[in-house]
């Protein structure tokens, strides 16, 4: 979490950002070399790792344990399907109420958390309660599809159309590795800003940032309000890439704890650790399936099992997660494994 | 809509309550002893209906005389996980209790429906049907046995807890830690002791709900929210208060089935959860700040 580290590692440091810019280069042209099936399994992949880094930024930055994530996503999906479906609004200008809304809803929650120093699991408890609510809300609402589920029209377009999002798959996997290095981008500039100091202060020790004069209120609603935004507007490519909803497929909360997994994997409060558990996951999970389908066992279950098996075995024996350990590894300086 | 209707709906949702509450108890008394949340205890209940079920289908058992196999059961798993899971945690960060008490929660989901697959199984005694009628208002048997065992295993646990040496021992870790050290309590043991008599409340609220309603796979993490609105609810930390809020939530479940409509009834919990964060973060029977 420090800031520059000057001379110490600086060849080490170059290696590791000709590394990353050989990494995402190799993501820039994976659509080219890859099949239908891998390409899909790529868009899973950023889509968590993108999410994985919204969340990373709310838990793993300023401290504030959410469990209802998929209700952002959730907000952000249905907010611009339905403007797009029943108002004819492209989602690229529906995607700002949406996260606009994602955002009010996530200050809500803050203002009613924070307002009384709910702090841990208490507000882990109030996250999964707003979602768990509108998941329940969202069922019995007809406009929205309730249970029967929420449709966007079809279109096999080759071409792309980026203001209805309307294009073939690739498009999409940009979509998500754009969004995913610019949130890395951005994530880097906060967290050497003031903004992010704040956030590690309060994350650190909440009573002693408060001593120093940080407004902890408002900070920590800063966090939620970008974290939910960032979230949603995952939820909305998403949308528009599946054009199915389902209440209890985009707000269960299995789908919460989805979101969680890959930071926690790949190191809380560390940039890269997001997309290297979202890639650890990705490749573990989707390769056991192909082995399970081939071996003949039904699958349903044995995903999450070794999923929630990993998890444990990461918090257990290497609560810091992947990435540190491997930057460690590789000889990378500090700067980079934070 | 008449009276007897309503009454009738209150009755039943004070009875299942009141199942709900001796769940609901095993949580608070892990906590309010260990200080960890315990995330896996909804599906610690599911696994003791499917134990229940699994009884009752291959050796005809009634889910009432299950009751001392499977909170044996479930105490001696409880009591191992306080001593091989839980305790290398204890004084870790909590995110990290909470995320170890998560994996342990999906791995009992996702085992339990890899063993028993998706659909739901139920139990179905010869008394399924049977009712008591007194006056208008009329209730099921299997309602009243299973609220009857739940008050009668909540109020045993209370006892243990007010009379007992031991249970004396463990109020003493969760008064003051550090003077139990000083006078030679053994921690770890009461600890592990304290974890098992939770699940073992929760393997008797098992048995029992199994009486009631159907148990499958995605019942777990459902019943770990509603045993945390309980004792949220309640005031956490506090046994009377999980008892009440039990018995609230049933109140408020049924009321929401005769209002709206069966499938909202957890709807109105969560609205109610959010009310008492917000007006009374202490619950409404607890005490102010811990």
């Amino acid at each position: 979490m420090s800031g520059r580290v000057l001379s110490a590692g600086e060849g080490s440091s170059t290696r590791a950002r000709i590394a990353l810019a050989l990494f995402f280069a190799a993501l820039a042209i994976a659509p080219f070399l890859v099949g239908d099936f891998l390409l899909s399994v790529l868009v899973i992949i950023l889509y968590f790792a993108f999410v994985g880094q919204a969340w990373n930024l709310m838990m793993g930055y300023a401290g504030q344990l959410s469990l209802g994530h998929a209700l952002y996503v959730g907000i952000g999906a249905y907010a611009s399907a339905a403007l797009f479906v029943h108002f004819g609004i492209p989602p690229l200008i529906g995607a700002l109420p949406a996260m606009a809304l994602a955002a009010l809803v996530g200050a809500s929650i803050g203002l009613l958390a924070f307002r009384f120093r709910i702090g841990g699991v208490y507000f882990a408890l109030l996250t999964i309660a707003f979602a768990e609510f509108t998941r329940i809300l969202v069922s019995h609402i007809g406009w929205l599809g309730a249970t029967e589920g929420f449709f966007l029209p079809i279109e096999n377009r080759t071409d792309i159309d980026l203001v209805a999002l309307r294009g073939p798959p690739h498009m999409f996997y940009y979509i998500f590795l754009v969004l995913t290095g610019a949130a890395l981008l951005a994530i880097r500039r906060i967290m050497d800003s003031r903004l992010g100091y704040y956030w590690l202060a309060i994350r650190e020790d909440e009573t002693a940032a408060e001593a120093a004069g940080i407004n902890i209120f408002r900070y920590k609603m800063i966090a939620v309000m970008i974290s939910a935004g960032m979230t949603a507007l995952a939820g909305i490519v998403t949308a528009f890439y599946y054009n199915n909803l389902f209440p209890t497929d985009v707000f269960g909360i299995h789908r919460s704890i989805e979101i969680i997994l890959a930071p926690i994997v790949g190191g809380l409060g560390t940039l890269f650790g997001p997309i290297v558990g979202a890639f650890v996951l990705g490749i573990l999970g989707e390769g056991l399936t192909i082995v399970l389908d081939q071996a003949g066992i039904a699958t349903a279950g044995v995903k999450h099992l070794v999923y929630a098996v990993f998890l444990f075995l990461i918090v257990r024996f290497l609560p810091g997660g992947l990435w540190p350990w491997l930057a460690a590894r590789l000889g990378l300086d500090r700067d980079w494994r934070a | 809509m008449t009276w007897d209707i309503v009454a009738n709906i209150l009755i039943g949702g004070v009875l299942t309550g009141l199942v709900y509450a001796l769940m609901a108890l095993g949580l608070s008394v892990i906590f309010g002893v260990i200080r960890v949340v315990n995330f896996a205890h909804g599906e610690m209940t599911a696994l003791a209906m499917y134990a229940a079920v699994l009884l009752f289908e291959g050796g005809r058992l009634d889910p009432v005389l299950s009751i001392p196999l499977v909170a044996g059961g479930l105490f001696v798993l409880g009591y191992i996980m306080q001593r091989r899971l839980v305790e290398p945690f204890i004084g870790r960060p909590e995110h990290e209790q909470f995320i170890l008490l998560l994996s342990v929660a999906v791995i009992l989901t996702n085992g339990l429906l890899i063993a028993f697959g998706p659909d739901a199984r139920g139990i179905l005694t010869d008394y399924s049907f049977d009712s008591y009628a007194f006056g208008p208002i009329i209730v099921d048997k299997t309602r009243v046995i299973a609220a009857a065992g739940a008050l009668v295993s909540a109020l045993g646990l209370l006892a243990f807890f007010r009379y007992s040496r031991t249970g004396k021992a463990i109020r003493a870790c969760s008064d003051n830690l550090l003077g139990a050290r000083v006078v030679g309590l053994n921690v770890p043991r009461l600890y592990g002791l304290t974890f098992g008599l939770g699940a073992a409340a929760v393997g008797i609220a098992g048995c029992l709900l199994a009486l009631v309603i159907d148990v499958l796979p995605p019942l777990g993490p459902e019943l770990t929210l509603l045993a945390f609105i309980i004792v949220i609810v309640g005031g956490l930390g506090s046994m009377t208060g999980a008892l009440l809020g039990g018995i609230l939530i049933g109140m408020s479940e049924a009321i929401a089935g005769l209002l709206f409509t069966p499938s909202m009834k957890s709807m109105l919990s969560f609205a109610l959860l959010i009310l008492v964060l917000a007006l009374r973060p202490q619950g409404l029977f607890g005490k102010r700040a811990l």
